[in-house]
């Protein structure tokens, strides 16, 4: 775990002691070479088909996400519980335009746009991993505008549920997506998934192989790059402003002259649009996309990691993405699986995975809600109403 | 209400459109699934027998649904929370009763007076345990995050939810659980015209209906029931007048735990199989009940959970819908949930809802 967390997780404590001292701004900033930096030379220290880099570049896949999930939670304040659509759509573009699943295509020759290899003769539709991923985020910001649209009018819990609903229905469609025909076409492949699904295929470089992870960390570093960039630069921008303004008041916010409409289904649409770019080179590094991953558990672990790290923090979220990705894919199947049946408990670790991220949520929300790497505005917020010594009386926003 | 829009805007064109839809959708938004297999059964049966028997199902699954959506309007009237957990409560109820079958002794040859003491003791139990969890959960989880934002206790809410899951993923194992048929649940005792009752229903509509008029009773005329009326309405103005506003938000977390529990032996006996999920559907589906009648509002929460079992009915028993979407059990949840996003869309102050005390 260590070994994993050195070059990217140990950097980001620095803007909290940025504080403590009062660096400078630009510090945060700063740290973005640096961080990139150390977690490029990462993959020289291990074993480049192992367990290690496999779980750092899925740490690297769950940051692009959760960066996504920070714009809408974190920035705007709109609370979503059904993150897991966008995975599902950026994943299924990938799966329906990167295999062989639409395999009577074009006289079961396919179609194959700017691909090379292997995947140029095989039928189904194949098309270039970065046409994919632009497919992708065209497809998630439009679905996540869509969800947007009715939450509108809500605030607060009520937008948690609609947008629950919305993943849940998602869900459903993947699991049962085999019986829907469009033009005698299914939908999904269900729970047997559409595997395989093509690899990466670079201009210039080796196509990609699942024995060799090095080019799926690259790719996924620079994801994560791409991600970052976007999210520092829409936080200092006008439109980010907008977003936090809303969030803290939306009555002040409106009359000030911020429309609330268009601000709002930008921050579902950017934040999408990270979903499903994350979700698309998931559904290649999987080589599968199966109906049974999209479920209410993952919307909970991606907004664990926002939580863990700090709503609205960017380094906070990418160190909480790391942390948890750690715990989920090493920690709890690997190190510490059997250690409850050392001790005399009847089960592994990897049944109470639920609950660990249960207790998870709440110890955080009770103890240091504003997460590890709290954001400054955040963290006089959440420490607003607690401060006081009046007892309290009721849970009001 | 709290979902309610920005009240305080200039008036603009398509606002008398929109009061219109705010009026009316969300009634034939309801409407339109009966109404059409009504005229469907009509057209090809000649007789409305099929959706009779949907309508009976649906009323005896609804009464489910309506006590546990009774416990989600409850706590979001007093605390104006959505007790995520409260799924998960039901869950453990469910799983309480089922224990206490096996440990009593209860089989399907137990005679009908044994059987009959033996379920209401453990109808008691079950309710028990359930509110005491509830209450639990409100003292541990919630209290600390009074004062919070609401993202903060909602966010604790889904961590219990999910503690809860795991303790009955643990409990009972993985996988559906099928449990004694105690009551024989689809013996037909009688028939109308071909729409059967089933032992079934007369249980789930012969436990729910006395627990509701006890509630209603006890909210109406008790002085506890008083105070938590008040409170729901101005906790501080409540605690002005010598309420203990933290016993009161206790109470309704127990009373809602409680019907959550009866409910969860409702369904082990109507059911008969159980397992650890069951809590986070009945959830989802409850809470569409409670938002549908209007949040905050008793009698909203019992429509809703009939209307909800009824489309829930219909959507189980079709193959699909103007000859394009698919229905079908396995589509169900979807249909629920899109009705949920209908409600929120047309009218998220659902079909009895009041303004409540932070409308703007």
């Amino acid at each position: 775990m260590t070994t994993i967390e050195k070059p990217v997780a140990e950097q980001p404590q620095a803007p909290e002691e940025s504080r403590r001292f009062s660096l400078p701004p630009w510090w945060e900033k700063a740290l973005f070479p640096i961080v990139i930096g150390l977690a490029a030379i990462f993959p020289f220290f291990v074993d480049s088909g192992g367990t290690a880099l496999g779980t750092a570049v899925l740490a690297l896949a769950y940051t692009v996400m959760a960066l996504g999930l920070n714009i809408i939670v974190g920035f705007a304040g709109l609370l979503d519980l059904g993150f897991v659509a966008f995975f599902a759509i950026g994943a299924y573009v990938m799966g329906w335009f990167g295999s062989l699943f639409f395999a009577e295509i074009n006289g079961e020759k396919g179609i194959h746009i700017l691909v090379s290899g292997r995947a140029a003769e095989l039928p189904g539709i194949h098309m270039n991993f970065f046409l994919i991923l632009v497919a992708a985020i065209i497809f998630t910001t439009i679905a996540g505008m869509l969800i947007g649209l009715p939450t509108l009018r809500l605030r607060g819990d009520y937008i948690a549920i609609v947008t629950l609903a919305f993943g849940e229905i998602i869900g459903r469609i993947a699991i049962n997506g085999d019986e829907l025909r469009i033009g005698g076409q299914e939908l999904t492949a269900g729970r047997q998934g559409i595997t395989p699904v093509d690899k990466i295929d670079l201009p210039f470089i080796a196509p990609f192989t699942s024995l060799e992870l090095k080019p799926w960390f690259y790719t996924a570093l620079a994801l994560v790059a791409v991600a970052l960039f976007v999210n520092f630069r829409l936080r200092d921008s006008r439109l980010g402003r907008a977003w936090v303004a809303l969030r803290e008041d939306e009555v002040a916010a409106v009359s000030m002259g911020v429309p609330a409409v268009k601000t709002k289904l930008l921050a579902y649409g950017t934040g999408a649009a990270f979903g499903g770019m994350a979700g698309a080179f998931l559904g290649s590094f999987n080589n599968t996309v199966n109906a049974d991953q999209f479920q209410f558990y993952f919307s909970i672990l991606i907004l664990g990691m926002v939580i863990l790290g700090g709503l609205g923090s960017i380094w906070g979220v990418m160190l909480g993405a790391i942390t948890l990705t750690v715990i989920n894919f090493y920690l709890i199947p690997e190190t510490f699986n059997t250690l409850p049946g050392k001790v005399g408990l009847e089960f592994d670790t990897t049944q109470i995975t639920f609950a660990i991220y249960g207790f998870l949520l709440i110890i955080m929300m009770i103890m240091r809600p504003e997460g590890l790497i709290p954001e400054r505005r955040r963290k006089q917020e959440l420490h607003e109403g607690t401060d006081s010594g009046e007892p309290p009386i009721t849970a009001r926003a | 209400m709290e979902a309610a829009s920005l009240s305080a805007r200039p008036a603009v064109k398509g606002d008398r459109l929109r009061a219109f839809i705010g009026t009316y959708g969300l009634i034939a938004v309801l409407l339109a699934l009966p109404v059409y297999f009504a005229a469907y059964d009509l057209v090809n049966d000649g007789s409305l027998t099929r959706i009779g028997n949907n309508l009976v199902d649906g009323i005896s699954n609804g009464a489910i649904w309506a006590l546990i959506a009774i416990g989600y309007t409850l706590v979001y009237g007093i605390v104006e929370l959505i007790n995520f957990a409260h799924g998960e409560v039901f869950m453990i109820g469910s799983f309480v009763a089922a224990s206490m079958f096996a440990s009593v002794g209860l089989t399907g040859d137990t005679g009908v007076v044994v059987l009959a003491v033996a379920l209401l003791g453990i109808l008691v139990l079950c309710m028990l345990a359930s509110g005491t969890l509830n209450v639990m959960i409100e003292r541990v989880g919630y209290r600390p995050l009074r004062n919070a934002p609401k993202l903060t206790a909602l966010i604790t809410a889904v961590g219990f939810s999910f503690i809860l899951q795991n303790v009955g993923l643990l409990w009972r194992g993985g996988s559906q659980e099928g449990i004694t048929d105690l009551i024989r649940s689809q013996h037909e005792i009688f028939s109308i015209s071909g729409i059967d009752i089933t032992n079934g229903d007369l249980l789930s509509i012969f436990v729910t209906i006395p627990l509701l008029l006890l509630m209603t009773a006890f909210l109406g005329r008790s002085r506890l029931g008083k105070a938590m009326r008040a409170t729901a309405q101005d906790p501080e103005a409540a605690r002005l007048m010598g309420i203990n506003v933290d016993t009161t938000i206790s109470l309704t977390f127990l009373i809602g735990g409680m019907l959550a529990g009866a409910a969860g032996l409702i369904y082990a006996l109507y059911q008969t199989t159980i397992w650890y999920f069951q809590g986070f559907t009945a959830g989802l589906i409850a809470f569409t009940a409670a938002v549908m009648g209007g949040i905050g509002n008793i009698k909203g929460a019992v429509l809703g959970g009939f209307i909800i079992g009824f489309i829930q009915q219909i959507s189980d028993n079709r193959d699909e819908l103007f000859g394009f979407f698919p229905l079908g059990s396995a589509w169900t949840p979807a249909v629920v949930f899109a009705y949920l996003i209908m409600i929120m869309t047309f009218k998220p102050s659902g079909l009895l809802g009041e303004q409540t005390r932070d409308a703007g």
